[in-house]
């Protein structure tokens, strides 16, 4: 299995060199056989006597990071769509694409993205799984911005990637959480211990964490607006990943966690009023939109909400139901987009207000829409799959019973009314987009070219899911036994098989059916006189313009915190570094009980000591104060040969002779670029800046001052320096310790210090030699 | 007898050590009242030179109260480094720089 997920990947490195042969061959063709093969493995599996299979690869074994391959219903039925609608889009792409498009880069981006696909839904490891979630994030970056030329590409990839990865992220949070809570990092592993993770205190927040990764990546309301704008990306791509196989991602997930969290009562809640919320909302915006893809994007984002609140539903039949449509959405959802694309290629326009009378001149075209359209409208005809999981939809919707929770008994009351009202804007934005485009009169003035039906090899693919939907919609019992019902028990063990039939009788979902196609005629036909709603709501309000000002304020807010510290000026860095030593390091000193003072083992006071401080006292501070640059200068000699004078007394010899020559020479160089020092100048800052100086320098030095009384103060453990005293000669050879310490016990620090002179030499010597603009010529 | 003069010896050096430091810091603190004054550069650059020659004499004092040898290096050093910087200063306070140029 390993090489099924991994096989697009791997042919995506050498995709690049068959495109060189492009001219000759479509690099697509290549392309095609893997998904298609891959197709070939996995539908082997289906069987009513289908059981899970499980394969693990080591790849980081020792943090439980591995490669764990679980097969079962719902995986399987992912996989095979992902690669039996793979397989299609390839072979559509051949025909969309021209050749002198960079089909190198389309093909490895849409392989990557294939293998992504794949890890996701097959992993049975939370942090692989996590892997292959962010590279469909990234490969769906890549491939929304393919046209990069384009500016509304590069805006949408960069919208989706932002939303995507912001949820993948907090996925990330959740799945970590929940691998630390069971001690596991496997799906099914987890499962097993749902009751430990439903009695963790950090369930809700487990729970949104793992929501906000799925409803970002299924584009759930309000985080549907990445969808819209990736539309941008070339047709195939869109039908591929935006309908039928990355947007599915969230639902899985949803679908593979749902055994953890159904028995939680918020879970129903949450999911149910997002999904419901996202199929009103969507569906109401379809209607408004003029662009075809614009139109099946908001159409894919209502029915990800329809499956969603399915999947919230969590009853046998609402699942069972969720699982056939996401089958159903494939289908017909697929086919359209290649539609709109046929359309556009052969139109140059994918405007509906342009297009009409479309059907004299593609009627191929034109009668696979048919079918996809009125599907999507989910019309009672038994021909039509999508009638069929719209009425399990409406059933599902009746069933649910209240658990007691206030909000819950109302959501169980509100839903089959909203059930209904999405519905009625699903069928309105179908026919508007059917009759809109293949009836009226045709607007050839509007066209740039005189359109034309389609390639034959264009139409393979629609036509090929088109009979899918026609076959499901004939026999709605086909795939059940053997293939559909395994996926809704990975999902909800209670699920039964039941029969799926056209006619039920005189049953309210058949009521509500009616209804939608009843009341939709009536909204379709008076669509002109209604449209003004728009304009009320959502009226200028855009979520849209949310994620904007979020971006524009994220930006302004980050550069104005930046400017107000990083002002370019010494000072302030200088004020903003000492200040926070002083701050942090009093309080954590002041928390820990760290000051402490004891007058234990102190030395005698001398005079001499006495007046040696009281004359480097009396210079430093005169330093300050002093109005001339050369006797600052003089006066800091003072300062270091009074610090030579200390050592003398503490005697320290070597010490006193190296300070002697060091302030010397500092002074000297002092001296020597004395013409280059800045002027000393009355300082003009304010009051408030200047005592603020005081303030942090004064209280720098003390707390300084306090932190070296208090060192002196705790003595935890015996100097070593006896150590040093006894073996200085016996082992070093050498009565003067502090240079058998410098050169014979402690080397390494002398050698490195050696390097430091010699580096500085060096620099010294390029600053002053080394110029390179022109005036140095 | 000899116990005797060596103790009134050793009283009499500590009470000459003692006189001398607090001549010599007397002294350095005139010296600095000097440095920090001026008026003039001159001033200070003489001042300076004075409390490298006191420094040079605390050192010595040091020496013989510590009852080291240690320290002679610094005295001399000290003497070097005096002269040596009083040099520098005065070339200069004379000139402007204290390394010239080539004349080329």
């Amino acid at each position: 299995m390993l090489i099924a997920v991994l096989i697009p990947l791997i042919f995506a490195i050498i995709v690049p060199y068959l495109s060189k042969f492009k001219q000759k061959v479509h690099t697509g063709i290549f392309v095609f056989f893997i998904p298609f093969s891959i197709f070939l493995y996995f539908i082997r599996f289906v069987g009513s006597d289908f059981e899970p299979v499980r394969q693990t690869y080591n790849w980081i074994p020792s943090l439980g990071i591995n490669f764990d391959f679980y097969l079962d219903g719902l995986s399987l039925l992912f996989v095979l769509l992902i690669s039996g609608i793979g397989s299609l889009v390839v072979l559509y792409s051949v025909y969309y694409l021209h050749v002198s498009e960079r089909l190198g880069h389309f093909y490895l981006y849409l392989l990557m993205f294939m293998t992504a696909m794949l890890g996701v839904v097959l992993s049975d490891n939370v942090f692989v799984l996590y892997t292959f979630w962010e590279l469909t994030s990234i490969s769906s970056f890549l491939l929304i911005g393919y046209w990069h030329y384009r500016e509304r590409s590069r805006y949408g990839a960069q919208k989706s990637m932002l939303i995507t990865v912001f949820g993948g992220l907090s996925m990330l949070g959740g799945l970590v959480l929940l691998s630390n809570i069971t001690g596991t990092t496997s799906i099914q592993a987890m499962i097993a211990q749902v009751d430990v993770i439903l009695a963790n205190d950090y369930l809700p927040l487990i729970m949104a964490f793992i929501l906000l990764g799925a409803f970002t990546k299924s584009a759930q309301f309000p985080f549907h607006i990445w969808l819209p704008d990736a539309m941008e990306a070339p047709t195939p791509v869109s039908a591929y990943l935006h309908s039928a196989t990355m947007v599915k991602a969230g639902i899985f997930l949803i679908a593979r966690f749902s055994p953890i969290f159904s028995g939680y009562e918020w879970f129903f809640i949450v999911v149910s009023i997002v999904g419901i919320v996202t199929l009103c909302w969507a569906s109401y915006m379809a209607v408004r939109q003029t662009d075809l893809k614009g139109i099946l994007a908001f159409s894919t984002i209502s029915q990800l909400g329809m499956i969603m609140a399915m999947l919230g539903f969590g009853t046998g039949a609402a699942v069972f139901a969720a699982v056939f449509h996401i089958l159903n959405h494939a289908t017909f959802k697929g086919s359209l987009f290649m539609i709109a694309g046929i359309i556009d290629h052969e139109t140059g326009t994918r405007d509906i207000r342009k297009l009409g009378g479309l059907f004299t001149f593609m009627p191929m075209t034109g009668i696979l829409a048919i079918f996809g359209t009125f599907s999507m409208a989910g019309i009672p005809l038994p021909f039509l799959n999508g009638f069929y999981s719209k009425e399990a939809f409406f059933a599902s919707t009746l069933e649910l019973e209240s658990t007691g929770n206030a909000i819950a008994s109302f959501l169980v009351e509100a839903i089959p009314y909203l059930a209904v009202f999405g519905s009625i804007f699903t069928f309105v934005y179908s026919m508007y987009l059917f009759f809109g485009v293949f009836t009226g009169p045709a607007k050839l003035d509007k066209l740039k070219t005189k359109p034309h039906e389609a390639p034959i090899g264009m139409l393979v693919s629609p036509f090929i899911l088109v009979l899918g939907v026609i076959v499901i919609g004939l026999f709605p019992n086909l795939f059940n036994g053997t293939f559909l019902i395994h996926a809704a028990e990975a999902v909800n063990s209670t699920v039964e098989l039941e029969k799926l039939k056209f006619w039920h009788g005189f049953i309210t979902p058949l009521f509500m059916s009616l209804a939608v196609v009843g009341i939709g005629i009536v909204f379709y036909l008076t669509r002109q006189k209604w449209s003004n709603i728009y304009h009320v709501l959502p009226g200028k309000l855009s979520f849209n313009k949310v994620y904007d000002y979020i971006i524009k304020k994220l930006d302004d807010v980050s550069a104005k915190i930046t400017d107000s510290y990083m002002t370019g000026s010494l000072k302030t860095y200088m004020t903003i570094i000492l200040a926070t030593i002083l701050v942090v390091t009093t309080f954590f000193m002041v928390v820990t009980g760290g000051f402490t003072i004891s007058t234990d083992n102190l030395a005698e006071v001398t005079f001499i000591e006495i007046a040696v401080v009281l004359v480097i006292t009396i210079a430093a501070i005169a330093t300050i104060f002093t109005n001339s640059k050369l006797g600052a200068i003089l006066i800091t000699g003072v300062v270091g040969y009074g610090v030579a004078t200390l050592f003398v007394i503490y005697r320290a010899p070597d010490l006193a002779l190296t300070q002697l020559v060091i302030e010397t020479v500092s002074v000297a160089l002092f001296l020597l670029c004395f013409y280059h020092l800045p002027k000393l100048r009355k300082r003009t800052e304010k009051a408030s800046t200047k005592l603020g100086n005081a303030v942090i320098s004064i209280g720098f030095g003390a707390l300084m001052t306090i932190i070296a009384i208090s060192a002196h103060s705790t003595d935890w453990f015996e100097p070593i320096s006896n150590y040093f005293i006894e073996t200085s000669y016996k082992l070093g050879g050498g009565h003067n310790i502090v240079n058998v310490i410098l050169v014979d016990m402690r080397g390494l620090d002398t050698l490195f210090e050696i390097t430091v002179l010699g580096i500085a030499a060096l620099a010294i010597v390029s600053l002053i030699k080394l110029r390179h603009d022109k005036e140095a010529k | 007898m000899t116990d005797n003069l060596l103790d009134v010896t050793e009283t009499i050096l500590d009470i000459t050590l003692f006189i001398s430091f607090i001549a010599i810091s007397l002294s350095l603190i005139l010296l600095l009242i000097r440095m920090l004054k001026g008026p003039t550069n001159p001033d200070r650059a003489v001042a300076l030179d004075t409390i490298g020659i006191n420094l040079m004499g605390v050192a010595a004092l040091l020496a013989i109260y510590l009852i080291t040898p240690n320290l002679n290096d610094v005295i001399l050093l000290i003497a070097i480094l005096a002269f040596l910087g009083t040099v520098a200063i005065a070339k200069y306070l004379e000139k402007g720089v204290i390394i010239d140029r080539d004349m080329d």
